[in-house]
């Protein structure tokens, strides 16, 4: 069941971007579109210095999302208590809009692996995942945003289908959900699924913030396409208009514009965050 | 082995087989599917160490230093979700690793930029305004402790390692030569600092950094006849050395 006393996300809807320190001074000087930012929690865990610093100077300006990469709550073994520790110390003192993870594992005995490993869509992974989402929602005092991920595979043993399997979590935990419209069509493409078809499944009700991002092109070795999760480039065409489908369809949602690898000066990444808020503004307001 | 257990090793590992039950399209087998995921884990943990040891990488070129970087991140994958630890392994792991067995001051490099990665998350401090140390008179402040600032780190070498983390900073900076360093690792506001010091330099500041009261340290320094304490003081205040100075009452 819901809890009550969960903090809920309170992104504006608007278009934001992950913050990345080479902009610092960019963004304070004209953040343009963008009216909220998004930080990888990992690297705000140390003691102090200037990632710290410059955390807490924009987040006088600007709301906070806080998105761990790192909590593996699809892993087989119990949660990290340190690290989910550390995550509570930090949206403790920041005291962020909206707090999102991933549908995905990254730590096993080996150690961590740091990458978004997949699951499969059974009813063991089922239990496990709503335990941690739990034990989380507990240990943060927030209702969570759960994101889908980026695929390249799929399990045989997989018994339920990926919106179902988000759509359960959400019900049993309370959890929101965090749509990656990239990711839906890069998985779609590498599975030879239709990702507006995954859209229409999709429970857009239960979305509070929407991510877009750039992928790299690839073939497996039967020739098939295989897009990789890269968020090294501009947003591809064919995830805009998909973007533009979810809005017509769920209504405006906070949207991310991610760009993690290859990071280009401010003005482009910028450019992006506006062409989010273009496609965003006719739903906020429709025309009388 | 649990389903995870066989997934983690293959990614690991590129000479086992892709884990059974993993399929692409229409139940197809996974194939080079499952190396994309290989290929992010590999890729990620080698940016990681780039970003963390460039001048390692300098030193031996970055074809060497990604094929070291597999090797080593196979053997020593990360224990925590925390990156910005990541690599405190590295040092050893050069240390014993033969294709560098040539360029042994390789592991103490390492443990600079570990060092300054250290200063550089270090908990904030705020500076001591000298004019405190002034105020006090010399019999006061001998017994006094100076408290250092949480970034504040001494590594000794047997190589010119500050001369050699310099001179691939700086390409105008003089080519490394002679013996062994001593290296004080600071962080004055946001950036990290490294400065080469004199054995009793290092000594003393270990010493203070320990708890010891400044005319202990003092008394030690002074073995070093070249040891100058307001050489080594204007360092510190420089660098935002020491934060407070705490009195305690003659023993």
């Amino acid at each position: 069941m819901p809890d009550m006393s969960l903090i809920p996300p309170t992104l504006p809807i608007g278009a934001g971007v992950g913050f990345k320190p080479a902009h610092f001074a960019a963004i304070d000087a004209d953040p343009g579109a963008v009216t909220w930012l998004e930080i990888h929690a990992e690297n705000y865990m140390g003691a102090g210095g200037r990632p710290l610093a410059q955390l807490r100077a924009l987040a006088e300006r600007f709301p906070i999302s806080v998105h761990g990469v790192g909590l593996s709550i699809g892993g087989e073994g119990p949660l990290d208590r340190d690290h989910l520790d550390r995550l509570a110390r930090l949206t403790g003192w920041l005291g962020p809009a909206s707090f999102s993870e991933h549908l995905a594992w990254s730590s096993h005995d080996t150690g961590y692996l740091n990458d978004l490993l997949p699951l499969p869509y059974t009813t063991a992974t089922l239990n496990r995942v709503c335990d941690h989402i739990d034990q989380v929602q507990d240990r943060l005092g927030r209702q969570m945003l759960l994101e889908n991920p980026s695929t390249y595979l799929a399990f045989a043993e997989s018994d339920m289908d990926e919106v179902s399997f988000l759509q359960q979590i959400a019900r049993r935990t309370g959890c929101g959900l965090l749509l990656d419209v990239n990711n839906v069509f890069v998985s779609a493409t590498n599975q030879a699924t239709d990702p507006v078809a995954y859209i229409d499944a999709f429970p857009l009700h239960l979305v509070g913030e929407i991510h877009l991002g750039g992928h790299d092109a690839d073939m497996d070795d039967g020739g098939a396409p295989l897009l990789i999760d890269s968020h090294g480039q501009p947003v591809a065409d064919p995830v805009w208009a998909l973007y533009a489908h979810t809005l017509r369809r769920g209504g405006p949602r906070p949207t991310l514009i991610e760009w993690d690898n290859d990071v280009p000066d401010w003005p482009e990444l910028a450019s992006e965050a506006a062409r989010a808020a273009a496609l965003l503004a006719p739903v906020l307001a429709p025309a009388q | 082995m649990t389903g995870q257990s066989d997934f983690a090793a293959a990614l690991l590992d590129p000479d086992r087989s892709t884990p059974a039950g993993l399929c692409g399209p229409g139940g197809a087998p996974a194939g080079a599917r499952f190396d994309v995921y290989r290929n992010n884990v590999a890729v990620s943990l080698t940016e990681a160490l780039e970003t963390g040891f460039p001048t390692i990488r300098a030193l031996v070129g970055d074809p060497f230093f990604k094929a070291m970087a597999g090797v080593h991140l196979r053997g020593f994958p990360p224990q925590s979700p925390m990156m910005m630890d990541y690599g405190q392994d590295f040092p050893a792991f050069l240390e014993s690793f033969d294709p560098v067995a040539h360029l042994p001051y390789l592991a103490d490099v390492a443990r600079l930029e570990l060092a300054l990665r250290r200063a550089y998350h270090a908990a904030d401090a705020i500076a001591l305004d000298p004019a405190a140390l002034a105020a006090l008179p010399p019999d006061r402040l001998t017994r006094a402790r100076l408290i250092l600032a949480p970034a504040v780190q001494v590594l000794r070498s047997p190589y010119p390692v500050h001369a050699i983390w310099t001179a691939h900073r700086d390409p105008n900076a003089p080519k490394p030569t002679g013996g062994g360093q001593t290296v004080a690792v600071s962080r004055p506001v946001y950036d990290p600092m490294a400065d080469p010091i004199s054995p009793a330099q290092g000594e003393f500041l270990q010493q203070l950094g320990s708890g010891a009261r400044l005319g202990t340290a003092l008394d030690h320094a002074a073995q070093d006849p070249e040891f100058s304490f307001s050489t080594t003081l204007s360092l510190m205040l420089a660098r935002g050395m020491i934060v407070s100075v705490e009195e305690s009452p003659a023993p």
